[in-house]
């Protein structure tokens, strides 16, 4: 816990914001819990309109999941919420993106404190080569400059690895190379990565789509028990998936060929999947779609 | 719909109406066989009846590129014998690239080995005449005017190499970078000379030799070599590690630092020691600019160094009365310049080895 407020102090705007929301949510919730609120956003890349218009209150302390056909849009939004899609060049939004009723697009916000309030796990595991196990784990506090003491980072590398549901399979060799595990261990030492930086809001982009159905059921486990301390929006191809791990959904659709992709229908998941809204998310959650 | 079905073929009628998947082949050495035949034929036209030894091996060569060929056609197809013409070809084509590389390997080393004794090694030639003398002044000039280009290249190469990976992208300025250091890989080594002993003679004045002009002038020559391998280099790192690194909310320069340029660091070394191993034979910018001189000196900003290429070539060019010894001596420092290269490719090679990324466990 006081590495918590350590690490939190290194960013002032949260630090302000973490104590008084602890203050408001009393001692039941260990974590200040963070919605995101989605208004009219619309996202460019250049001159391509990749998504119009998507209004969408993401649930704190939940899993929302975003199903719909490739290219309508889903990772594109799921990269918005972070900042991370401006990585690409040409990319820019219009529209609002409230975390914790704070703007994410307001002029001045830096990327770089957004992202290490906002994690995000990718499609492909991406463990750092040139790092050890532990390394792979630290990464995101050592390389945003803080010193840790040997024991504070063996307290973060156990804490992260445990939350990862992967200390028992590699405490015994926390300094070989990240790259040596299985891809399901490496999805889940990202996964340790990731929560490591504490962050309050995990973005996960498709990340079973590279893994078997064994390593798959134990990340959709550790979704479960994350969802408790993290607020999770999850990119899936795989509806049971969206079925099983998410308490909200949200059906992403193209308009057509070549128009952007938009938001179809969202609500909580036994609704999107038994009795839904809309003809064509029907038509795709149960295999109908062309 | 079963009762008006066809009934099954019988089994053993099938085989008949199947395509045979064997086909006559020559026998699997025939094309060692060949080669041997080309050299004993070689050899026959050669000594046997005199021929030349040039023709000889032509007409051995024609020999197996028609021969082979043309056999494999009568026995194997039309696609065998056109992989046996291409094979015999482009075999040829390493054969004869091989021959200056060894070539110029062995002359070296005949006419280099016996010069190399420990005095050569430690002696300059300073009141050296005829016999005696050695490389140790040339050895040092050498060394310490390479280093003094790695230590201004490296950084900047290193740093273009970046700009235009990590920043410039496909924008205007990085465009003309990249043309600019294209139109610099092929600067002449001579023009470099030029250039740099212009730059220093507007300072100096005219006449002026010293060890720092020559490296400007081999950095002017290795700069573009070192952006472009670890521009290729950098640009190898796959994009999900720095968007990692982004995830995490680590900034971009520490992404740089701490992902992007350790990931590549075997590369990066590999293209460096390559271009090392690239400028430290140049001869004519070190005539111009440094000169030589037949004493040891080590101050970089004063007065001519000598260096091992410069070295090479004014033996050979001057070699003084009587000459043998002096000719002598360019074979050595030729061919200690070479084991110099030589050590550097397998540096570079261990480097590669050693500091690449392990996924084994």
């Amino acid at each position: 816990m006081s590495m918590r407020s350590v690490l939190r102090d290194s960013v002032p705007t949260t630090a302000a914001r973490t104590t008084s929301a602890t203050a408001a949510d009393g001692p039941a919730s260990r974590r200040p819990a963070i919605g995101i609120d989605v208004e009219d956003l619309d996202i460019y890349y250049g001159d391509v309109h990749a998504v119009r218009g998507i209004t969408l209150a993401i649930q704190a302390q939940s899993v929302t999941s975003i199903i719909g056909p490739s290219g309508c849009g889903k990772s594109t939004f799921l990269r918005s919420l972070n900042r991370m899609h401006e990585v690409a060049p040409g990319a820019r939004v219009e529209g609002t993106v409230r975390v914790d009723g704070r703007d994410l697009y307001a002029p001045g916000v830096d990327p770089v404190l957004v992202r290490r309030e906002i994690g995000m796990v990718f499609q492909r595991p991406n463990p750092f080569p040139t790092m050890s196990i532990k390394d792979n784990v630290l990464a995101g506090v050592r390389l945003n400059g803080t010193r840790l003491k040997k024991d504070e980072a063996d307290t973060i590398a156990e804490r992260s690895l445990r939350g990862a549901n992967l200390w028992d399979e590699v405490k015994d060799r926390l300094n070989r190379p990240g790259a040596g595990l299985s891809g399901g261990q490496q999805q889940r030492l990202c996964i340790a990565r990731a929560i490591a930086v504490e962050p309050q809001v995990l973005l996960m982009d498709e990340p079973c789509s590279a893994l078997d159905p064994i390593s798959t059921s134990a990340i959709e486990d550790l979704i479960g028990q994350l969802k408790d301390e993290y607020t999770i929006v999850i990119v899936t191809h795989n509806m049971q998936q969206a079925a099983r791990v998410s308490d909200e959904t949200a059906f992403f659709n193209l308009a057509g060929v070549g128009e952007p992709g938009q938001l179809i229908e969202s609500g909580p998941t036994t609704k999107i999947f038994s009795n839904p809204d809309n003809p064509s998310t029907e038509a795709y959650i149960t295999g109908r779609f062309g | 719909m079963s009762t008006t079905a066809p009934p099954a073929p019988k089994r053993d009628d099938a085989p008949a109406q199947l395509r045979s998947w064997h086909h006559p082949q020559l026998p699997r050495r025939s094309g060692l066989a060949a080669l041997v035949i080309a050299v004993v034929l070689t050899s026959a036209l050669h000594a046997g009846i005199g021929l030349a030894l040039v023709p000889a091996i032509l007409a051995g060569w024609a020999v197996v590129v028609i021969g082979l060929p043309v056999l494999s056609y009568a026995v194997e197809g039309r696609r065998k014998a056109f992989d046996r013409l291409i094979t015999v070809i482009v075999s040829s084509a390493f054969a004869l690239a091989m021959i200056p590389l060894v070539s110029i390997l062995w002359t070296v080393l005949k006419n280099g080995l016996p010069v190399l004794t420990p005095e050569f090694f430690s002696y300059s030639m300073r009141n050296v005449v005829g016999e005696g003398g050695g490389i140790y002044h040339a050895i040092w000039g050498t060394v310490l005017i390479t280093a003094a280009t790695a230590v201004m290249s490296v950084p900047l190469g290193l740093l273009t190499a970046i700009y235009l990976v990590e920043y410039g992208g496909d924008g205007r300025l990085a465009k003309t970078i990249r043309f600019l250091v294209d139109v610099m890989t092929g600067i002449p080594s001579i023009v470099a000379g030029l250039f740099a002993y212009a730059l220093f003679v507007v300072f100096f004045g005219p006449g002026v030799r010293m060890g720092i002009a020559g490296a400007v002038a081999l950095t002017v020559l290795m700069t573009p070599v070192v952006v472009r391998s670890s521009e290729e280099m950098l640009q190898l790192v796959p994009n999900e590690l720095r968007e990692a690194a982004y995830a995490l909310g680590v900034p971009r320069w520490r992404t740089i630092v701490k992902v992007v340029l350790p990931t590549a660091m075997a590369g990066l070394v590999t293209g460096i020691t390559l271009a090392v191993a690239r400028v430290i034979g140049e001869t004519a910018p070190l005539l111009i600019t440094v000169g030589i001189t037949d004493s040891t000196n080590f101050n970089l900003f004063d007065g001519r160094m000598a260096t091992l290429p410069v070295f090479t070539y004014s033996s050979i060019m001057s070699p003084g009365v009587p000459p043998e010894p002096s000719i002598a001596r360019a074979w050595g420092a030729a061919l200690v310049l070479m084991l110099i290269v030589m050590v550097l490719n397998l540096v570079a090679r261990l480097v590669t080895y050693f500091f690449s990324p392990k996924d084994k466990r």
